[in-house]
């Protein structure tokens, strides 16, 4: 199947499937079969996981948070100084006098309000293209401040998790998608924004804008249902924001790359993912090519490139990132094939 | 083959442990030893099905909680910023960034909470606490608002139509009573905001700062923005030079009124022009102010009605 058409199935809620043996690239299979029987130790891995981190520990989450706390900060500092440089909330803003508006909001607005509000589009399609050329999601881990105290959290969960003292139970994918159409459907029956209602990331963003609210008080019983029941459930299963922002970065032109070339298929990279199902590909016979690019439900947040001890993930701008020339994979293409043929049949 | 699907397997399991599959899960292996496999999973996989169902269920039934603040309809909750459309229509309309707040040269405007259900994020204004005295002129909210919930029709102040104001408590207010007023309007602990034109046409300054010494109270007919532009409109002199800002009708004024007892006296009449930006309601020194916004009054007048169906039809 067409990865993108795969990409955006899974952003709807279905597993990622093992491919079969013909849709994998000739390239891919033979980098496959060379390296079955390849075995990593423990102590190999810890050694290249240590030489991987020596220089760059957590350089993209530090990024990450520095932009994300910035974003939410101007908007702060233009309200409170009066520089009108970001004004408004993330749900809509004005980026020195440029509309804005989070294309979740929009769609709410207009669904429940039944008008296409012309005002509105300019903003939409500002952030169309904004969030199209930056990767989609990468609104979620970039920008969203629920986001960056989920992150907080989670480590808190995996902490107690670790001792038992707190569960993990996991959902069907899918149940955001039901969200996704739920939420719609309530907000044209309803005549309200019903999801602006329960939205953490527009609640957050306006007490850290215009102060506290009782409001808070619904994102942390969020926090706390994440904290003790289910690992960032309301990014992985419910807010319908992701799908969204999923849909803008189908095609877009950045986004996190699998090379398997030198890839260890040991999984650290899946351990610390929020959407992990978007790294399924470095499990073995699972990429379809030698380098591909992960689904349009990966928020680009970079802790599996920060993770992955051999740098096979790595963020990629399509036609501006240039690579180092590879070396030329000379082995013979599959000096087995016949016995492998036969195995197949 | 066989090796790397034991590998995929191998990895399946260690990322369903780093996930944490959930306890229910252990201790069914340790129980029934003999359903492994295919069989545990199909269990896992029903009770990861009610889960989601119940996950479904939950959030949708907590979201629809803001129904339940949410008055009959036609029925105005608060007072909100000038140009605001119906309730329903703000509603449906406002997208909750505040950027109406951020404008305000007065901060009269500011967000709801979630006690008022999908009221959550939209923007009201506290008369009594910080009215919209129109200092901006140029109505800045309606401006910012980049959904047109506050109607982008209205061109002038006096176009505005927030709610209309009424002499709720008579009996409380001073000019009935025949009383001047001296001192601060409201007080030395007062922080509200008023503009006064003759002091600093560009900044308002704070109520407080301003004493009043009135032989009769005519506060809120001396503060009314709509009165102070009549005026200025009767002695040529236009707001911000333009013949268009000239309010057509007078919102307030005090007059001599004769009950049916044959006692005169002063009373603060309201009238047609009156846009109900609450001004008076700031202003009343009263305790308890004697004239309020009506928001229900705004459905029941001819004016407003005209005013909603135009921002209906073009105020998008």
């Amino acid at each position: 199947m067409n990865i993108y058409l795969e990409s955006l199935v899974q952003l709807f809620g279905r597993s990622s499937r093992k491919p079969r043996k013909d849709e994998l690239s000739p390239a891919a299979q033979k980098m496959y079969f060379y390296k079955k029987g390849q075995k990593v130790t423990k102590a190999e891995l810890i050694a290249l996981h240590d030489e991987h981190h020596k220089n760059s520990k957590n350089k993209w989450r530090k990024r990450r948070w520095m932009t994300l706390i910035a974003v939410n900060f101007l908007f702060v500092l233009s309200f409170s100084l009066d520089i009108q440089l970001l004004e408004g909330a993330l749900t809509a803003s004005r980026f020195a006098g440029f509309h804005m508006a989070d294309l979740n909001s929009a769609l709410q607005v207009m669904l429940a309000h039944k008008t296409v509000l012309i005002n509105l589009l300019i903003g939409i399609v500002t952030i169309f293209i904004l969030w199209f050329l930056l990767g989609g999601r990468t609104f979620c881990s970039w920008v969203c401040p629920y986001h960056l105290v989920a992150e907080w959290t989670e480590t808190l969960h995996l902490w107690l998790f670790k001792r038992g003292w707190a569960k993990n139970y996991t959902f069907h994918r899918g149940v955001r998608a039901v969200f996704y159409v739920i939420f719609a459907l309530l907000a044209i029956v309803t005549g309200y924004t019903v999801y602006e209602f329960i939205s953490p990331t527009g609640i957050l963003s306006r007490a850290i804008i215009y102060g506290p609210t009782i409001a808070l008080v619904w994102v942390a019983l969020l926090l706390l249902f994440e904290i003790f029941l289910s690992r960032r459930a309301w990014c992985r299963y419910v807010c319908p924001i992701g799908i969204t922002y999923g849909l803008v970065g189908v095609l877009s032109p950045l986004r996190v790359t699998y090379d398997m070339t030198d890839c260890k298929h040991e999984g650290d990279c899946r351990a610390v993912c929020l959407v992990p199902h978007v790294l399924d590909l470095t499990i073995k016979n699972r990429s379809v090519d030698v380098e591909v690019g992960l689904g349009a439900d990966c928020t680009r947040c970079g802790l599996c490139v920060d993770a992955c001890p051999t740098s096979s993930l790595s963020f990629e701008f399509k036609g501006l990132t240039h690579k180092p020339e590879k070396q030329v994979d000379d082995r013979p293409l599959m000096p087995e094939s016949k016995s492998d043929a036969k195995e197949e049949k | 083959m066989n090796n790397s699907a034991k590998d995929s397997n191998a990895e399946n399991n260690t990322q369903a442990n780093s996930e944490g599959a959930s306890d229910a899960v252990k201790k069914t292996t340790k129980k029934k030893n003999i359903k492994r496999g295919p069989g545990r999973r199909a269990q896992e996989a029903r009770r990861q099905f009610l889960r989601s169902v119940a996950l479904t269920a939950g959030v949708t039934s907590i979201s629809l909680l803001g129904f339940i603040p949410i008055p009959s309809e036609g029925k105005r909750q608060k007072l909100r910023p000038p140009g605001a459309l119906s309730e329903e229509d703000y509603l449906s309309s406002c997208i909750k960034c505040g950027q109406c707040v951020q404008v305000c040269p007065v901060n009269a405007v500011k967000l709801d909470d979630m006690d008022t259900g999908f009221g959550l994020g939209t923007a009201y204004i506290d008369a009594r606490e910080q009215a919209c005295d129109f200092s901006c002129d140029g109505l800045q909210c309606v401006l910012a608002c980049p959904t047109g919930s506050l109607t982008h029709t209205l061109d002038y102040t006096h176009d505005t139509r927030m709610g209309f104001a009424v002499l709720d408590k008579p009996k409380l207010c001073l000019a009935v009573a025949g009383k001047g007023f001296k001192g601060q309007a409201r007080g030395p602990d007062y922080e509200g905001l008023l503009r006064y034109e003759e002091i600093d046409r560009w900044n308002p300054i704070l109520l407080k700062d301003h004493p009043y010494d009135v032989e009769i109270c005519d506060l809120c007919v001396q503060a009314c923005p709509i009165e102070q532009r009549y005026n200025q409109c009767k002695d040529g002199k236009f707001p911000s030079g333009d013949e268009n800002q000239c309010p057509p009708e007078r919102a307030i004024g005090l007059e001599l009124i004769e009950e049916k007892n044959g006692v005169k006296h002063m009373k603060p009449v309201i009238y047609d022009g009156c846009v109900g930006c609450g001004v008076c309601e700031m202003i009343c020194p009263t305790h308890e102010p004697s004239i309020v916004i009506d928001y229900d009054k705004l459905t029941k007048r001819p004016l407003s009605e005209q005013y909603i169906a135009k921002s209906k039809k073009g105020g998008h």
